[in-house]
């Protein structure tokens, strides 16, 4: 990727970094590798044209959530045209180098799927993969129940999973696969379900006395959860099967809302030491818990640790809910928003939480981790008070 | 129910955890079946409390399924927490001995405890919270001599406030155990 509006930015990133920006101009490093620098990132200004209605609209949400902001074309990195008279066609070029990145006609489907599309070839060209094609699951309340739901990642043609019509809650992605676990009350008892989403299949994963709550699965199939079987709400995971079940913490605390490291070894999650609450991990063969410290914030929970492996994004509560992230091994937290529930994009730059309004209600919303732009995603019909997301990967 | 009560009565007697023990008299097993084998504990890993007094559920599947649920028998015994807390205050044991009365009474019958949170806490880290609350109430029953196997456990997290309001004195009234009497299907 030769270009000197690329140069720049890593030019301007890596004196934000402080770090030797030289070197890595010089061997133009790919930008997808350099760190990413939480909440202190400006964002990349690109202007867009020629499009309108809901072309121009899917446009700006997908790209301002992902670290873009518009600006006029004298002052834009990046030039974003087209049109979308029926079909969409999309130019993206580079003022400074007078390169063409992008150039395409696309058709079929829908003009909303064609500019997804075309949003990720942009994403993908200029910096890493984009994530205007993925889907979130989440937890929307219809009164005093509530259902599982999965939509585009812009909370855009939403659909019910679930019609329990009693409490669901907790969703989350099978790795790889459309298919969810999730906790239903459908048996009269918090369970936890495996629903493929692709048969319309479910069944019971886990049905044992108290609390059966929380699920994780990693990409080699295995499945963290809270249970309370041994008496106190406890880490333990098992086999994609349910077979091979084995506790992993044995407290008296609460413990809450196990996550998965990228490569399956660790599972972090939210407990209790003495009076505080903390953040913990365990490997998933078993042994002392140890603690992620995470300076500056309090009451820590809802752990999410990012698919490339370096972040844990988490909830702190100190009178509101703050939306945080922290390197994987602990340290200086960054607070970006007001918020609750963090689940990574697959890219690990974007997170979708809970932001709650005036009244209490809740509304999913994306937040684009360096720059701290969110933008909440469509209002779900019929819901109006949405939570616990998941995004796919 | 009588195979419940069996299995708890034998498996009870086989784990170190459960400390407390049986009062003879009002619980009979019957219909004795081999007690399924205790699984191996998994690793073990006190993070602050190594003495543990956790009180393990014996049966693998939810203890009272198609039982008879009666919400009020036990509406005055509710016993309400502090925030962030799962400890039950000296002035709401009576409450709990009032629900083991009952079932001392009443061998035949059974209790679910409903724990319950106000909303300021992180969903899944309230669900853990009320499980933590019903469990509280389930270890005074059994130190008050009740068979643990006759106290299920069930977190509603916020999911089922009282009061639906948002507010110091709705979260009073949501940060609870509510208890569920249990009576055999007829």
């Amino acid at each position: 990727m030769k270009n000197n509006s690329l140069v720049k930015r890593i030019l301007f990133s890596g004196a934000l970094l402080g770090i030797g920006f030289c070197a890595m101009a010089q061997n133009e490093v790919n930008v997808t590798k350099r760190t990413m620098n939480p909440g202190a990132e400006p964002p990349t200004w690109v202007s867009l044209s020629g499009f309108t209605g809901e072309a121009e609209s899917v446009l700006r949400f997908d790209l301002y959530v992902q670290g873009f902001n518009f600006t006029n074309a004298e002052a834009a990195q990046y030039l974003i045209s087209g049109s979308n008279n029926g079909n969409l066609q999309g130019r993206v070029s580079d003022p400074h180098s007078k390169a063409t990145l992008v150039s395409k006609a696309y058709s079929g489907a829908s003009l909303r799927r064609q500019a997804h599309l075309f949003a990720d070839e942009f994403v993908t060209a200029i910096a890493r993969k984009g994530v205007a094609q993925t889907k979130i699951a989440f937890k929307g309340d219809t009164g005093a129940n509530s259902e599982i739901y999965v939509a585009d990642f812009d909370g855009n043609n939403p659909q019910a999973v679930t019609a329990d019509h009693t409490i669901v809650a907790a969703p989350t992605w099978a790795s790889g696969r459309l298919a969810l676990y999730y906790t239903s009350y459908k048996l009269g008892n918090p369970d936890i379900f495996f629903h493929d989403l692709l048969s319309g299949q479910r069944h019971v994963f886990a049905r044992y006395s108290g609390l059966n709550t929380s699920p994780a699965a990693t990409a080699n199939g295995r499945v963290a959860m809270i249970l309370s079987k041994g008496g106190s709400p406890d880490v333990w995971e098992c086999n994609s099967d349910g077979g091979g079940l084995q506790r992993l913490t044995a407290t008296r605390e609460d413990e809450s809302s196990p996550c998965w490291s990228a490569d399956g070894e660790w599972i972090c999650y939210a407990t209790k030491m003495g009076e505080r609450r903390v953040l913990c991990k365990v490997s998933a063969s078993g042994g002392a818990a140890q603690r992620i410290p995470t300076s500056g914030v309090l009451n820590p929970t809802e752990p999410d640790w990012s698919p490339d492996g370096k972040w844990i994004a988490f909830t702190a509560q100190m009178g509101g809910f703050e939306i945080c992230v922290v390197p994987a091994g602990g340290g200086a937290v960054t607070e970006l928003v007001a918020g609750e529930d963090p689940s990574w994009s697959p890219n690990s730059r974007t997170l979708v939480y809970t932001r709650r309004e005036g009244g209490g209600r809740r509304v999913l919303s994306l937040l684009d981790v360096p720059t701290k732009q969110y933008k909440d995603v469509s209002r779900i019909a019929g819901s109006g008070n949405d939570s616990q997301p998941s995004w796919a990967k | 129910m009588a195979l419940g009560i069996a299995l708890s009565f034998i498996s009870a007697g086989c784990q170190p955890q459960n400390m407390h023990k049986i009062p003879p008299g009002y619980q009979t097993p019957i219909d004795v079946n081999p007690a399924p084998p205790i699984p191996p504990p998994g690793p073990q890993m006190p993070i602050t409390d190594v003495n543990s007094t956790n009180v393990p559920f014996s049966s693998e599947f939810p203890g009272h399924t198609n039982w008879n649920e009666n919400a009020d028998q036990f509406k005055a015994d509710t016993i309400r927490f502090a925030f962030d807390s799962s400890a039950i205050r000296s002035s709401d044991k009576s409450k709990a001995a009032a629900v083991a009365d009952y079932l001392k009474q009443n061998p035949e019958a059974a209790v679910r405890v409903e724990g319950n949170c106000d909303e300021r806490g992180t969903e899944e880290y309230n669900r853990s919270l009320g499980e933590r609350r019903a469990l509280a109430a389930r270890e005074e029953l059994v130190r008050l001599g009740i068979l643990s196997d006759r106290v299920d456990t069930l977190s509603y997290g916020e999911d089922k406030p009282a009061d639906t309001s948002h507010g110091e004195s709705a979260w009073k009234q949501n940060r609870r155990d509510d208890f569920i009497l249990l009576t055999p299907p007829k």
